[in-house]
C-alpha cells in the first residue's frame, strides 16, 4: 500500500509527545489563510511512497524515538485513510506510538464506507491532534474556504470513541483573537471527554516566503506575528470556556 | 588509619595511591533534587564583581591586561596573588596578580616573544638571548629534526595545527591525589618508583629515571608554592576546603608551567563530595559554606589565562583553556556517580552566571537519576553552558574514573595521557591525489610525484586508488612528524607537574586527527554518482570541477554516502596504525575540528562536491552546511555510523538548533489540560 507523501522529518519535537518521526502527506482541501505549508495542498503533487519505506526509515533510528513515535500530518492525513490504516496497523505490530495531526475536514458523518474505515483506524491511533481553526461557521469559511460543521462533529466522534485529543488553535491578530469566539471554542471543547491538552499557537509569518516562492498570493500580508505573551492571555479565555462547560455538566 | 582519614571507609587506597578505590568506597550517590542548593554569599558576589571589572578592563585594553615579560614561569616563580585575601576561601593565581599572564618560553621562545609583541609587550632581551643561545626549546628541537617532507606539509597546510611551537596540553594530572595523600606521601611513592626501574641503563630507563626526578622536584615546588599562600599540603586534607585547595594547587602548578592547547581538570566533583558529606555530618561546614568554596574554586578556574598570539587564537577560535571537568557518569558496579557536589558544580553557572570555562561536562548515562537529568536540562536551557558526553559508550573501555581532556578526548585519570596531534587535511590530500602531489593553491610539488589523473571525466575507481596511495604517504609523514614533536616536547618542555600526579607506567595515546571528512565523502559521491569534469589551468593542474547530475550526500542517513565516510575513517586509521609511534604509544584518531574547520578550508582549493576554494569545511564529522535535508535524526544517524573503534579519540558533531525546534516553551504549552485548568 502506498501513500502520497510530501516529505519526511526525522526529528519532530512539536508534533506530539516526545521526539517523533513526522510524515507530511500531500494534499489538503482546506485553504487556510495562514497555512505555512501551502506546498502540501495539491492533491496530485508529492511522491508515492510505500508503507514499508516509511517503517524502514523509522526503524533505522528507532532509538531516538523511545518516548515518541510516528506523527502523520500534512496536508490532510485523513484524506488517505487506506494508507493510514495500513501504516498504523504496521505500527501497532511494532509497538510504535501513533498520532494524527488533522483539521478534521475529511470527516463525512454520512459516508458509511468512510466511517467503517475510521472506526477501524481509531483503535490504532494513540492521539489525534485536532486543529480547530475557528468556532464560528461563517468566520471559519472566510478563513479556510470550508465549513466547520464536519470538523466539530469529528471532535465529538473522537470523544465518543475514546480517542485522546489535543486541541490546537492558532491565534491570528485581528482574525482569531476575539474573546467571544475563543470562549465559545473553549465551551465546545470543554464537552469533549477525551481532551488531554490545549495547544494555543501564536501566528507567525515564517510561511509567507513559501507563498512567494510558489508564486501564490498571501492573504494575510501585513498581519503581524502574534505576541507570545498575549497568546497566554488568549489561552486563558479558552480555558475559561472549558471551565464554564465543565462546571455546568458536573 | 591516618587521623586525617577518620570516618572514611578504608580499603586498598590506604596502602597504595588509588583515588578511584577511595571514591568507590566512600561516595554517596544522591537521588534527590536541587532544592538543597545555596545561593552566592556576599563575599562571592563581591569577588565576582571584581573579576567582572577586571574582565572589562582587559577587554578595554585590547584583550590583555598585563603580561609578565621578565620572569619565566615555574611553579614557584611568583609570589602569592589575590583578588581580596580576606574574602577568598580558595586562593592562588598563575602569577602574583589576577589577569597577569605568565611567560612560558619552553615551548618556543619566538612564540613567547610574539605573544608579547602582538599584545604590545616586549620580552626581556636577556630572556630572549638565554632561550636562543643557551637553552633550547621544544620548537627549536622540532625544526632541528624535521625533514623536507615535513616542512613542506606544514607550510602547505595539508597538515595543520601541529603542536610544535606551543604546548601540546591534553595531559590531566590526578590533582586529587594531593588532597587525599598529601605531597610527602606522593614523593615517597615517586622515590619508590625511581627505585623500581630496571638496572640496565637503556635509553628508556635513563629517560624514566630523569623524568621521575623532575616529577619529584615539581612536587616539592608545589609544597613550597602552597606554603607561600599559607597552606600546608604536605599532609592529607582534613576537610572540604583543604581538599579543594590542595586539588586546585595541583592544577595551578600545571598551568603555571604549561601553556597547553587544553589544560583539563579531570573528574573531581564526586571525590570532593566524600569530604563534604563528612563535613556535613560532623557539622564542620554548612551547605552555604560548601557552595562558597566551590564558587570560589570555579571562579579561579575561570581566571586561568595564557599568553597567546592572534594566529593561535585563529586556529582555536578564541583563547580557550579547556578546563574540562567531568561530572556524573556511572560506576562499573552499576551505581550512578551523581552526588550533591555534582549539583554544586553545575550550580556555579547560576551563582556566578554562564561561562564557557570551566568546560563543565556531564558524563551522561541513561541510568543517571531523573532529578539530576531534569536539573541538567534546566541549567542547559538557562545557561547553554553544559557539555554532554556518552558515559554508556566510554565506560565500556575506560571504566569509571576517566575524564575528558579538551572537548572529547577520554583518558583514565592518573593512568593514561595523550600526545595531542592536530589534524591531517584529507580534502587537500584528495586534491594531491588528482594532481600527482602538486599543491592546488601554490602549485608546488608537496606530495610524491605520483601519476596525476588524466581524461575529461573523473573515474571513481581511478580516483580512489590514487587517493589511497596519497593517504598512505600522508599518514607516513604525519605520524613521523608527530614522533619528532612528542620526542622534543618530552625533552624540552616536559610536563613534570602533571606527570608527577600519574602512575609510573602510563598508557600514552598517540592522537591523530582528520579534517574534511564530509567534503571528501561528498566529493567521492559526486565522482561516483554524478559526472565530474576536472578543469585544468594552463599548467595542467586541476583547479576546479564541473559537476553535473545529483549525488547522495553525507548527512541524510543514506548508506551510499555514509559507507564512503565510514570506510574513509577506517582506512586512514589503519594507515596510521602501520607506523611506529613514539614511546610505544597507542594510536588513535579523531574527527573533531570544532572551530579550525575554517582555517583548513581557507587553505584548500575547489573540491568536486561543489565547495569553493577557501570556503570552510564542516566542523568535525558534521555534514556540509545545508546538505543534510532530512532533519536532525537523519543527520545524526549518518554521523553515528562512523566507527568509534577507528576514531577512538572522538567524533564531534556540532549541532545548532533554534530553541523552538527543540520543543514547546513550557510557558506556552503545558501538555496537560488539568495542569492548565488548575493554574
Amino acid at each position: 500500500m502506498s501513500g502520497r507523501i510530501h516529505s519526511l522529518e526525522s526529528f519532530g519535537t512539536v508534533d506530539g509527545p516526545g521526539v517523533r518521526f513526522v510524515v507530511f502527506v500531500q494534499g489538503c482541501p482546506m485553504r487556510c489563510a495562514y497555512c505555512h505549508n501551502p506546498d502540501t495542498w495539491d492533491m496530485n503533487g508529492g511522491k508515492i511512497m510505500e508503507v514499508s519505506e516509511i517503517i524502514d526509515a523509522f526503524e533505522r533510528n528507532r532509538s531516538y524515538y523511545t518516548d515518541g513515535g510516528i506523527t502523520v500530518t500534512g496536508g490532510e492525513p485523513l484524506m488517505q485513510l487506506d494508507f493510514l490504516l495500513e501504516l498504523f496497523t504496521e505500527c501497532k505490530k511494532r509497538d510504535i506510538n501513533t498520532c494524527i495531526d488533522t483539521s478534521g475536514i475529511a470527516y463525512k458523518p454520512d459516508n458509511r464506507e468512510y466511517n467503517d474505515k475510521l472506526d477501524k483506524l481509531m483503535p490504532l491511533t494513540d492521539l489525534v491532534m485536532l486543529d480547530i481553526k475557528h468556532i464560528d461557521p461563517e468566520k471559519h469559511k472566510e478563513l479556510t474556504a470550508q465549513p466547520n460543521d464536519g470538523i466539530l462533529a469529528f471532535a465529538q466522534y473522537l470523544s465518543d470513541h475514546n480517542v485522546p485529543i489535543w486541541i490546537r488553535h492558532v491565534v491570528v491578530p485581528g482574525i482569531t483573537d476575539v474573546d467571544e469566539y475563543l470562549f465559545k471554542l473553549g465551551y465546545f471543547i470543554g464537552g469533549l471527554k477525551t481532551l488531554k491538552a490545549l495547544d494555543v499557537l501564536p501566528y507567525h509569518t515564517m510561511g509567507e516566503v513559501k507563498y512567494k516562492n510558489l508564486d501564490m498570493e498571501y492573504k494575510l500580508k501585513g498581519v503581524p506575528a502574534m505576541d507570545k505573551n498575549k497568546v497566554l492571555e488568549k489561552k486563558e479565555v479558552i480555558l475559561d470556556g472549558i471551565r464554564k462547560r465543565r462546571s455546568e455538566t458536573q | 588509619m591516618r587521623p586525617e582519614w577518620k570516618d572514611f571507609v578504608g580499603g586498598k587506597w590506604e596502602n597504595e595511591v588509588n583515588v578511584r578505590d577511595f571514591i568507590q568506597k566512600n561516595y554517596a550517590p544522591y537521588d534527590g533534587d536541587d532544592t538543597f542548593l545555596a545561593g552566592p554569599t556576599q563575599n562571592t558576589k563581591d569577588l565576582w564583581a571584581q573579576v567582572m571589572d577586571l574582565s572589562k578592563k582587559e577587554r578595554e585594553a585590547g584583550g590583555v591586561l598585563d603580561m609578565d615579560t621578565k620572569v619565566v614561569s615555574t611553579i614557584t616563580s611568583h609570589g602569592p596573588g589575590y583578588l581580596d585575601k580576606n574574602k577568598e576561601t580558595i586562593v592562588g593565581f598563575q602569577t602574583d596578580a589576577p589577569f597577569k599572564r605568565s611567560m612560558q618560553p619552553y615551548g618556543g621562545i619566538r612564540m613567547a616573544e610574539k605573544a608579547c609583541s602582538d599584545n604590545g609587550y616586549e620580552v626581556d632581551p636577556e630572556i630572549s638571548e638565554f632561550f636562543s643561545s643557551h637553552r633550547k626549546t621544544h620548537n627549536a628541537g622540532c625544526f632541528d629534526a624535521y625533514n623536507a617532507d615535513m616542512r613542506a606539509c606544514r607550510s602547505s597546510h595539508v597538515i595543520t595545527g601541529l603542536p610544535d611551537a606551543y604546548g601540546r596540553g591534553r595531559i590531566i594530572g590526578d590533582y586529587r591525589r594531593i588532597a587525599l595523600y598529601g605531597i610527602d606521601r606522593l614523593i615517597e611513592d615517586k622515590n619508590a618508583q625511581k627505585d623500581s626501574t630496571g638496572r640496565v641503563m637503556t635509553d628508556d630507563v635513563i629517560r624514566l629515571r630523569e623524568e621521575i626526578s623532575e616529577q619529584i622536584v615539581a612536587l616539592k615546588m608545589m609544597k613550597e608554592m602552597a606554603a607561600s599562600y599559607g597552606c600546608d599540603i604536605s599532609k592529607p586534607a582534613t576537610n572540604t576546603q583543604e581538599a579543594i585547595q590542595a586539588t586546585y594547587f595541583g592544577y595551578l602548578s600545571a598551568v603555571k608551567e604549561q601553556n597547553g592547547a587544553a589544560m583539563s581538570l579531570g573528574r573531581t566533583s564526586t571525590f570532593i563530595d566524600c569530604f563534604a558529606e563528612r563535613d556535613l555530618k560532623n557539622g564542620t561546614f554548612t551547605e552555604e559554606q560548601l557552595q562558597e568554596f566551590i564558587d570560589h574554586f570555579i571562579m579561579k578556574l575561570r581566571c586561568v589565562k595564557f599568553a597567546r598570539t592572534p594566529e593561535y587564537n585563529q586556529i582555536f577560535a578564541g583563547d580557550p583553556v579547556w578546563v574540562t571537568e567531568s561530572i556524573g557518569g556511572c560506576g562499573i558496579d552499576g551505581r550512578h556517580m551523581v552526588t550533591k557536589m555534582s549539583y554544586r558544580y553545575l550550580h556555579t553557572l547560576e551563582n556566578l552566571g554562564a561561562a564557557p570555562e570551566p568546560n563543565l561536562t556531564v558524563l551522561w548515562s541513561t541510568r543517571l537519576p531523573e532529578p539530576f537529568k531534569k536539573f541538567c536540562a534546566k541549567i542547559s536551557i538557562t545557561t547553554s553552558s553544559i557539555q554532554y558526553e556518552n558515559d554508556d559508550l566510554m565506560r565500556v573501555t575506560h571504566g569509571d574514573d576517566y575524564g575528558i581532556a579538551c572537548c572529547v578526548s577520554s583518558m583514565v585519570i592518573g593512568k593514561q595521557m595523550q600526545f595531542f596531534g592536530a589534524r591531517a587535511n584529507l580534502a587537500k590530500c584528495m586534491l594531491y591525489a588528482l594532481n600527482g602531489g602538486v599543491d592546488e593553491v601554490s602549485h608546488k610539488q608537496i606530495g610524491p610525484k605520483y601519476r596525476q589523473v588524466v581524461g575529461d571525466v573523473l573515474d571513481y575507481d581511478d580516483v580512489v586508488s590514487k587517493f589511497d596511495d596519497m593517504m598512505e604517504w600522508l599518514a607516513d609523514v604525519y605520524v613521523n612528524t608527530l614522533n619528532i614533536i612528542h620526542y622534543m616536547h618530552d625533552k624540552y618542555c616536559y610536563e613534570r607537574a602533571q606527570m608527577a600526579l600519574h602512575d609510573r607506567d602510563v598508557l600514552r595515546y598517540f592522537a591523530t586527527g582528520i579534517a574534511g571528512l564530509s567534503v571528501v565523502t561528498d566529493s567521492l559521491c559526486a565522482i561516483k554518482y554524478a559526472t565530474v569534469k576536472p578543469i585544468r589551468d594552463e599548467e595542467g593542474i586541476i583547479v576546479d570541477f564541473e559537476t553535473t547530475g545529483d549525488f547522495p550526500k553525507y548527512g541524510n542517513d543514506d548508506d551510499r554516502a555514509d559507507v564512503i565516510a565510514h570506510d574513509l575513517v577506517e582506512k586512514f586509521m589503519t594507515m596510521i596504525r602501520r607506523h611506529h609511534t613514539y614511546r610505544d604509544s597507542f594510536p588513535t584518531m579523531s574527527v573533531l575540528t570544532i572551530t579550525s574547520n575554517v582555517t583548513y578550508g581557507k587553505a584548500t582549493g575547489n573540491t568536486p562536491d561543489g565547495r569553493k576554494k577557501g570556503q570552510p569545511f564542516a566542523p568535525g564529522a558534521n555534514p556540509m552546511h545545508g546538505r543534510d535535508t532530512h532533519g536532525a535524526v537523519a543527520s545524526l544517524s549518518s554521523v553515528s555510523k562512523l566507527p568509534f573503534e577507528f576514531a577512538q579519540d572522538g567524533i564531534s558533531n556540532t549541532f545548532t538548533i533554534i530553541p523552538g525546534a527543540l520543543g514547546k516553551e513550557d510557558t506556552v504549552f503545558a501538555g496537560d489540560i488539568d495542569v492548565d485548568l488548575n493554574k
